[in-house]
């Protein structure tokens, strides 16, 4: 079967599964990187901290938590780390969704 | 089952986070307007993160190094030795790689890796982990009854008197494995190899292919 077929320009995707399943969740990955990559913060900082994220999801109660999803426990620590930084405040996260979702705002680029 | 109200506040230390997948989006989305607004970073180099995991980085490279080790007794000497000094000598390395380990599967051990803790992984020889190696379940039954979740989850039926390995990934270590070289494989090049070896065999939850069934 072609599908099947070894060929190391393919592997990334038919050696397993699309890694993303939603372009929030690539979106979420490319951000905490680059931001790292400018220096912005340690990728170790970051690490720590979805670690315990995701630890206090494991600890949660099952029946009250939400169904688990890697990419929000990693956008969760993300914004986070961004507004423990000082890069971004709450509030003007909370005003840009707003907008976002009212529609008072376009989305110009992804 | 309920998702009326956001999880980990304590360790996010945040309350407001969102659930639902299109609040999340937006989210998102809000996140990197303003990111991009500010000029703390641009969407091009976002943009370039993410083709990168998805197109150059991934378990094709951990192929090309177990294949160099089935070929070059030397290289695998140095691979089980200092697995981060043999993939740098193929260019081979870089976040998420730091202090990698290599486990080798022989006719008598059989390696699986898992994380216990997070999704400690090694990028930059496997690329992103599956969906599957994040879920907590995975991670926590494959600790406790191996044999059965290769068997179960994976198809992997392993003979009774191997003896099977569980490594725990940490931020400190990434594992991960060397898996056997198949029959019938002798004369063949290295690209050729490489072709056999699939991410799954080198997590230990699978076998690399069989040589009969590429040709």
């Amino acid at each position: 079967m072609v599908a099947d077929m070894g060929g190391a320009a393919a592997l990334p995707r038919k050696n397993g599964e699309l890694v993303f399943e939603t372009p929030w969740e690539s979106q979420a990955f490319g951000m905490a990187i680059a931001l790292s990559d400018r220096g912005h913060y340690d990728w170790e900082e970051f690490r720590q901290r979805l670690i315990s994220e995701i630890g206090g999801w494991e600890r949660s109660d099952e029946d009250e938590r939400a169904v688990w999803n890697y990419y929000r426990h990693w956008l969760a620590s993300f914004e986070a780390l961004v507004k423990e930084r000082g890069l971004l405040s709450e509030e003007e996260i909370n005003e840009r969704a707003s907008e976002f979702v009212s529609g008072t705002r376009d989305d110009h680029h992804h | 089952m309920s998702v009326e109200r956001p999880v980990g506040g304590q360790a996010s230390g945040d309350e407001t986070f969102p659930v639902s997948d299109a609040e999340i989006a937006v989210r998102a989305k809000a996140l990197e307007s303003l990111l991009v607004e500010k000029g703390l970073v641009s969407a091009d180099a976002i943009d370039k993160v993410v083709s990168a995991y998805e197109t150059d980085i991934g378990p094709m490279l951990g192929a090309k190094v177990v294949a160099r080790a089935w070929s070059d007794p030397d290289f695998k000497a140095l691979l089980l030795e200092d697995a981060n000094a043999a993939c740098e000598q193929l260019g081979i390395g870089g976040m998420q790689g730091e202090h990698m380990v290599v486990v080798e599967n022989t006719d008598q051990i059989h390696n699986t890796v898992v994380c216990t803790l997070c999704s400690c992984y090694p990028w930059p020889v496997l690329g992103l982990p599956p969906n599957w190696y994040k879920y907590p379940q995975y991670r926590s039954r494959a600790v406790m009854e191996p044999r059965k979740v290769l068997r179960e989850e994976f198809g992997l039926d392993l003979d009774e008197s191997k003896d099977v390995r569980v490594w725990d990934s940490s931020s400190e270590i990434r594992y991960f494995v060397l898996p056997e070289r198949p029959e019938g494989t002798e004369g063949m090049s290295e690209e050729e190899l490489a072709d056999l070896v699939t991410r799954d065999s080198m997590i230990g939850v699978g076998k690399p292919r069989d040589p009969q069934e590429t040709r």
